[in-house]
């Protein structure tokens, strides 16, 4: 595997990138939904990221990252050209994608990348995707263009109102569900406040919905449990028994203090880093 | 003068860090013995005419033929020897459980101390150049390759591949083995801190194999990267998986999920893997708790409880639902333990974890045990003691009480039998699996146990494989 970064792309400048990356055996196997991981330098932790896309013949799978703490902030400062210490994958379990009728494929912020990749297969597989996207302003949407090409309703939400609906994705959503009572799935990727919010509008409508869970996880395999997660009352590793589940049995709460449990380490991490590079 | 022909009845004692240095520091708590010391412990050994302790040893080392040399001074011979069958002498030689096989069968062991094997074959690795291994056994400089017409793949690089690994590249035959982390080891790596095995000794064994001709790929998942199917696609003659029993178990009571409480698989993953001992100079966060439960009485309850003793807890307890004499740690691990400050809360099963308003680990509640009537296995049952339970204030827990197959390769490798508890399922003359010409060993196998009882499987393995492609060089 090379690890190559072959293109890069600053989507937000300073704090959202895509890096196009040389890896034709993940490219090979990459499903959506699968994720890999990453490990930037010889000190480096492992860091998994959603695959957002990839091309079987070029070999290569895209990573859209954003910049938060020092791991991102040190992939942030590789260059095209560049090799990437360790990519490892592809990981996880691939999205469930059958032809199915409508889905619904609703990101938020940088899990727009990865829904994207989602909402690809799902059109791949003939189904009717409408994607809805969100974000705070304009300036900070991501994929509109890709997702324009292939979805045949794209529906968008902006904190500000500067395009699209002014609000929340689930206020999209809802209106939508309303007016189409045959939606066979719904599937969002963001912000942990998001996929707890869409899985609260989804509830009534009775609808599938999917979310994808980011939980700190260390060797992404199965071993070390980092990632457990409560699934409708039982324990589940995001690593290999995801990082998909159904939205309606999360328990979110969980989610989010164990998200939150290196939060001072991160800090500190970040503060040495900026006082390495001037920043 | 020493008198050599007076018997002296105690082993010659390990050079060690003194417990309240070795409790704040990663270095490697025994020393190694010098050579003086490794002679005059050899020359205990009396060169038995039937030795039992060979019969105790599952990779077959010749170890009076080593311990002869040994004493004659010449170390390159009983070095020699050791690598013959033993492709990692300065690991075994430090983390075997040698009190329950060669040393367990010493002779000397009825009436005395046995002869600190584990000792002189840990002396004899390190002070050899391991580098030069190929040479010793095939006499052959280069480490060609004269096998180069066959070729095998070795899934995980843990002890049972790498003993696979040495056994065929010493036979010229390529291997490849695949490796799902960034390092090269497994459980080696990832699972034994530094101060009982120090990463160095792992990487000089695994460069050792890499100058044999073995190639390793690390960020390989197997069935996710690569499959069996692929592997054989590609032309592989034969495939050794040897993928550890790597599913951390969970006990299954309220309060598991809490802020604070770690597999111990993770909790060492970070702290070997990721040396998060030495964060923030390395990236990977370690927890700095204070007052820390270890839930299990095996060497991974040791390693995690001595590595938070090291990270600056006050308190590190132990709890155990039997006795000391019932845990199944080796004991030398147990003494370093409670030297170095570790408390034991015997008889003691959690049955409860419990928060604070932040979700964070404040305390654990146990059940106090008693022993009853001896069970299958021979040893005494813990019952619970009715009504009694006790509080310990912990704001961390580690559980260490097991860990089952994982399912990843598992999963993508359709018509692979597996046992009813999950494991793959070998035979135990020739590791094959049920598909034809790919073998398994090690805890993939038989669930979680040795380090050398993983190379053991990996050498009948490897045996079966080099002689069904003809590569056997005896």
């Amino acid at each position: 595997m090379s690890n190559k970064i072959l293109r890069k792309k600053a989507l937000i400048p300073g704090q959202t990138s895509m890096l196009v990356i040389h890896a034709p055996q993940i490219a090979k196997k990459a499903k959506p939904g699968n994720f890999v991981i990453l490990r930037i330098h010889s000190k480096g932790e492992r860091v998994p990221l959603t695959i957002a896309d990839t091309d079987q013949n070029a070999g290569t799978i895209t990573i859209v990252y954003l910049v938060v703490g020092k791991s991102s902030a040190l992939l942030e400062t590789l260059k095209e050209g560049d090799t990437i210490l360790d990519v490892c994958g592809p990981l996880g379990k691939p999205t469930h994608i059958e032809k199915c009728g409508t889905v619904i494929c609703v990101g938020g912020g940088t899990g727009i990348a990865a829904m994207h990749h989602i909402a690809k297969g799902h059109h791949r597989a003939g189904n009717h995707v409408v994607a809805i996207v969100g974000a705070r302003s304009k300036d900070l949407l991501l994929f509109c263009d890709e997702l324009g090409g292939f979805c045949p309703e794209l529906l968008i939400a902006t904190d500000d109102g500067s395009t699209g609906h002014k609000g929340f994705v689930t206020e999209v959503l809802r209106d939508r569900l309303e007016k189409d009572k045959d939606v066979a799935e719904v599937v969002a990727i963001g912000p942990v406040p998001m996929m707890e919010a869409v899985s609260k509008v989804t509830k009534p409508f009775g609808v599938r919905t999917v979310v994808s869970l980011n939980s700190i996880m260390v060797d992404g395999v199965g071993m070390c449990g980092a990632c457990r997660c409560n699934v409708g009352g039982e324990t589940r590793f995001a690593c290999v028994d995801g990082p998909e589940f159904d939205g309606h049995k999360v328990d979110f709460n969980e989610l989010r203090m164990r998200l939150a449990q290196y939060k001072n380490q991160e800090n500190e991490s970040m503060d040495l880093f900026r006082s390495e590079h001037g920043k | 003068m020493v008198n050599k022909k007076k018997f002296n009845p105690t082993r010659t004692p390990m050079p060690e860090q003194p417990a309240d240095v070795r409790n704040k520091n990663f270095k490697e708590v025994a020393l190694g013995y010098s050579r003086e010391q490794a002679i005059e412990e050899a020359n205990r050994c009396i060169q038995c005419k039937v030795p039992m302790c060979q019969k105790g040893c599952p990779v077959e080392i010749d170890i009076k033929g080593f311990i002869g040399h040994l004493a004659a001074g010449d170390i390159p011979s009983a070095y020699k020897v050791i690598k013959q069958t033993n492709a990692l002498p300065a690991v075994c030689g430090r983390v075997c459980p040698q009190e329950n096989q060669c040393e367990g069968s010493c002779i000397l062991g009825k009436k005395h101390e046995p002869v600190a094997i584990g000792r002189l074959e840990r002396f004899v690795a390190d002070t050899f150049d391991s580098d030069s291994a190929c040479e010793m056994i095939t006499g052959d400089t280069a480490c060609s390759l004269p096998n180069e017409h066959v070729k095998v793949a070795c899934i995980g690089s843990g002890p049972s591949s790498l003993t696979v690994s040495g056994y065929l590249a010493a036979r010229g035959v390529p291997v490849t083995v695949y490796e799902a982390l960034h390092e090269i080891g497994g459980v080696l790596v990832y699972g034994i801190p530094e101060f009982r095995l120090p990463k160095s000794i792992v990487a000089r064994e695994v460069g050792a194999l890499w100058a044999k001709g073995v190639t390793f790929l690390p960020n390989w998942v197997g069935g996710k990267t690569i499959t069996i199917q692929d592997l054989l696609d590609d032309g592989y003659d034969a495939i050794f998986i040897g993928v550890g029993a790597g599913l951390p178990w969970f006990l299954n009571i309220p309060g598991e999920n809490l802020v604070g409480v770690y597999s111990s698989n993770e909790y060492l993953t970070r702290i070997n893997l990721g040396r998060a001992y030495d964060f923030p100079n390395y990236d990977t966060p370690a927890p700095r708790p204070r007052n820390v439960a270890v839930v299990g009485g095996g060497n991974v309850a040791m390693d995690a409880a001595r590595t938070a003793l090291r990270l600056g807890a006050e308190n590190v307890y132990i709890t155990y639902r039997r006795t000391q004499d019932e845990m199944p740690a080796r004991r030398e691990e147990l003494h370093h333990a409670i030297e170095e400050g570790v408390k034991l809360e015997l008889l003691t099963s959690p049955i409860s974890i419990n928060g604070d308003e932040n979700s964070h680990v404040k305390s654990m509640t146990l059940q106090v045990m008693e022993l009853g009537e001896p069970d299958d296995s021979g040893r005494c049952r813990p019952v619970p003691v009715e009504g009694k339970t006790k509080e310990l204030e912990v704001d961390m827990v580690i559980l260490a009480v097991g860990t089952g197959a994982n399912p990843v390769l598992l999963e993508a490798t359709p018509g692979l039998s597996l046992s009813k508890r999950g494991y793959i399922e070998a035979d135990p003359e020739t590791g094959e699996t049920s598909i034809p010409n790919v073998f398994a060993g090690g805890d993939i196998v038989g669930g979680s146990a040795t380090v050398i009882s993983a190379m053991g499987a990996g050498r009948k393995a490897a045996k079966t494989i080099a002689e069904r492609l003809k590569v056997e060089l005896e």
